[in-house]
């Protein structure tokens, strides 16, 4: 334990240990917020298959420019991020292909052709493979400090960008006929949105890669998604579970020998996602099953009700025996309780709230 | 040409068919994100069947896979049910976890475990002559063009055995069910199809380009006709001309083959794609 408190306190003292923990905490925020709008887009797969699709992007910029600068390789991923989502965008507005097929064309199509390219640069001396890992799973402990900045930077003109678009992003997830109806452009609000997705993955691609990148979008947004229906509150919950996720992944990451970055923010996000699927109030399945029992309890309490109230209008009265003949103990119990039987003089009587009750059933 | 190459366009040629085959189903049924998700999910079971095999083509290793593959769909199905996510949701909740998982345990036992993850995911046809299967002592070809070949002659059989069923089931679940046949049995038997047909392939052309086989040729047939025989067998003819042409690309490139036949099924869906806009907006026109 006390070995334990040490290596807490020398990770919160560490200042590469709290550039990446910045980075990641702001990364899983804002991946959060985006993710909800993919989520209610119904994209819940788009940030998969543009992670992917980044891969030409990477080697073009590499092959062209002969750099290996992380900001440069990132933007060719940027073009190619976008050439992939409006691709997505027209096969399925222009053709009988499905959402599902041309997400899955775009992903595959693109990451082999990015394949190709990236076999052929090797042939090219300087180029190794090494730099392709990093794309693949990345490495949040490569992070350097103007790393960090440039996505705080990008962060906040993302949140200005959101804040200044709020009305026409939220009617178009809601209902795309009247926002257009009402005359905001539908497309370019949703090119606008669509880039601003792009833009979060391609600033994650170097911290958690390509493949996890999609959870991480879509993790704390199917989680925020469970706690509330208001669109403000789903993107707060949404950015305070994602940050969450970056910042304990790091923690359990920097504690321990051998455990990549990436998967641990993802399992940590995925755990929330699980919590809240049951613990969510109303929505969630303990609390549906809650529900559920309730009704049922009041169905039976109902059927016995009915055949007091029969037995009541057969004989007219109602002795204690009857009542305990009919029913059990902790059902007639339920029934006093809410105010269905009553008793007066030595006789019970089915209330007036009974009755109504009755009558509608 | 040597018999080295030779056997690697008959592999390459014959993983497509493989995979083309159930593709055209998983397109129809507006599934195909299933294959991306078995073929990264697989990972952890690739990585348990590896810790006990020490072979990436040991029959334990490719049932561990599938069972995962299984697995993955159950979870998918299971989380679906609960009515509080849509479909594509769940795949893109499980196959992170599960893919997550198996990167942790790699690199856990980093030391004790020779799995590349590179290997995995991008996978390496050219090494697929090099790892030979003996009988007694008679070399019978290469370990991964026998167990394609199974793969093949399975979901052939199936296919030929219940094509009635799993075309009405694709295409209306109601008159399917009302014939009795299950369609949860259908649903189940077509995805472990996959999932055996995504690990028999993903040693050959690793698991992202699973993807485009399984997804692009049927999404070009889909695009051409609409008549489901037509469909399955343009399908099994898209994938074997793009395999045995990316092999010479990445031939005359030389570069990956996997990607190779990626890029000329890239530009056989544009050419497919144009075409068939072109003919879309003449009939509009008309």
């Amino acid at each position: 334990m006390q070995k334990f408190l040490e290596e807490i306190n020398w990770i919160f003292t560490d200042y590469t240990f709290l550039i990446i923990a910045l980075g990641t905490t702001v990364l899983g925020a804002m991946t959060g917020i985006l993710g909800c709008f993919a989520v209610l887009k119904k994209q819940s797969l788009l940030g998969d298959a543009i992670s992917h699709a980044t891969l030409p992007g990477i080697v073009l910029a590499f092959l062209w420019t002969g750099s290996k600068d992380v900001n440069i390789l990132l933007l060719g991923a940027l073009v190619f991020g976008i050439i992939g989502s409006l691709g997505i965008r027209n096969m399925t507005q222009k053709t009988k292909l499905k959402t599902d097929t041309s997400l899955g064309l775009i992903l595959s199509l693109f990451f082999g052709f990015g394949m190709l390219l990236l076999t052929y640069a090797q042939k090219i001396p300087d180029a190794n493979q090494a730099g392709l890992d990093k794309y693949l799973f990345g490495q949040a402990a490569t992070l350097l400090e103007s790393d960090v900045f440039i996505l705080l930077i990008i962060s906040f003109l993302m949140l200005i960008i959101i804040a200044a678009f709020w009305k026409e992003f939220k009617v178009f997830l809601f209902d795309a006929a009247f926002s257009k109806s009402i005359g905001f452009s539908n497309r370019f609000i949703d090119v606008l949105m669509t880039i601003l997705i792009v833009l979060i993955i391609v600033l994650g691609l170097q911290m958690v890669g390509v493949v996890l990148i999609s959870a991480l979008l879509l993790a704390p947004a199917a989680a925020a998604r469970q706690w509330t229906n208001s669109l403000s509150l789903m993107l707060l919950l949404a950015a305070i579970f994602g940050a969450s996720s970056g910042f304990l992944g790091t923690v359990i990451s920097a504690s321990s020998d051998q455990m990549a970055t990436g998967p641990l923010i993802v399992i940590v996000a995925s755990v929330f996602v699980f919590f809240s699927f049951l613990f969510a109030p109303k929505r969630g399945i303990v609390a549906r099953g809650r529900k559920w029992n309730k009704n049922k309890n009041k169905w039976k309490d109902l059927q016995v009700l009915k055949k007091c109230y029969e037995l009541e209008s057969a004989q007219d009265s109602l002795l204690t025996e009857d009542v305990e003949n009919l029913c059990l103990p902790k059902q007639k119990n339920a029934l006093v309780n809410r105010k269905w039987l009553i008793k007066k003089e030595d006789c019970w009587h089915v209330s007036e709230i009974g009755k109504k009750y009755l009558r509608n059933i | 040409m040597s018999i080295a190459q030779l056997e690697i366009q008959i592999i390459a040629a014959m993983v497509a068919i493989a995979c083309a085959i159930p593709g055209v189903f998983l397109v129809l049924r507006r599934m195909a994100l299933v294959s991306d998700a078995i073929s990264h999910s697989i990972l952890p079971g690739i990585v348990i069947g590896f810790f006990i095999s020490q072979d990436l083509n040991s029959p334990i290793l490719i049932l561990f896979a599938a069972l995962t593959g299984v697995l993955t769909v159950v979870l998918v199905e299971w989380i679906q049910k609960t009515g509080l996510v849509k479909e594509d949701t769940a795949i893109g909740l499980v196959f992170p976890v599960l893919f997550s998982i198996g990167v942790l345990m790699i690199s856990r036992n980093a030391n004790d475990i020779h799995l590349d993850l590179d290997a995995v995911l991008l996978g390496e046809i050219a090494f697929a002559p090099f790892d030979r299967l003996h009988l007694g002592t008679w070399d019978i070809g290469p370990k991964s063009f026998w167990v394609i070949f199974v793969i093949i002659c399975v979901s052939v059989t199936l296919l030929l055995l219940f094509f009635k069923e799993l075309k009405i089931s694709t295409f209306d679940i109601g008159l399917a069910s009302a014939f009795g046949f299950s369609p949860i049995i259908i649903h189940y038997a077509l995805m472990s199809i996959s999932s055996i047909t995504i690990v028999g392939a993903f040693d050959a052309v690793g698991a992202v380009l699973v993807v485009a086989l399984m997804i692009a040729p049927a999404a070009i047939a889909y695009l051409l006709t609409h008549d489901l025989k037509k469909m399955i067998l343009l399908s099994c003819a898209v994938a074997v001309f793009a395999a045995i042409s990316g092999y010479w690309l990445a031939y005359f490139l030389d570069a990956s083959i996997a990607g190779s036949i990626t890029t000329i099924l890239g530009l056989l869906f544009l050419g497919t794609y144009f075409t068939s806009l072109a003919r879309r907006k003449a009939r509009i026109i008309k």
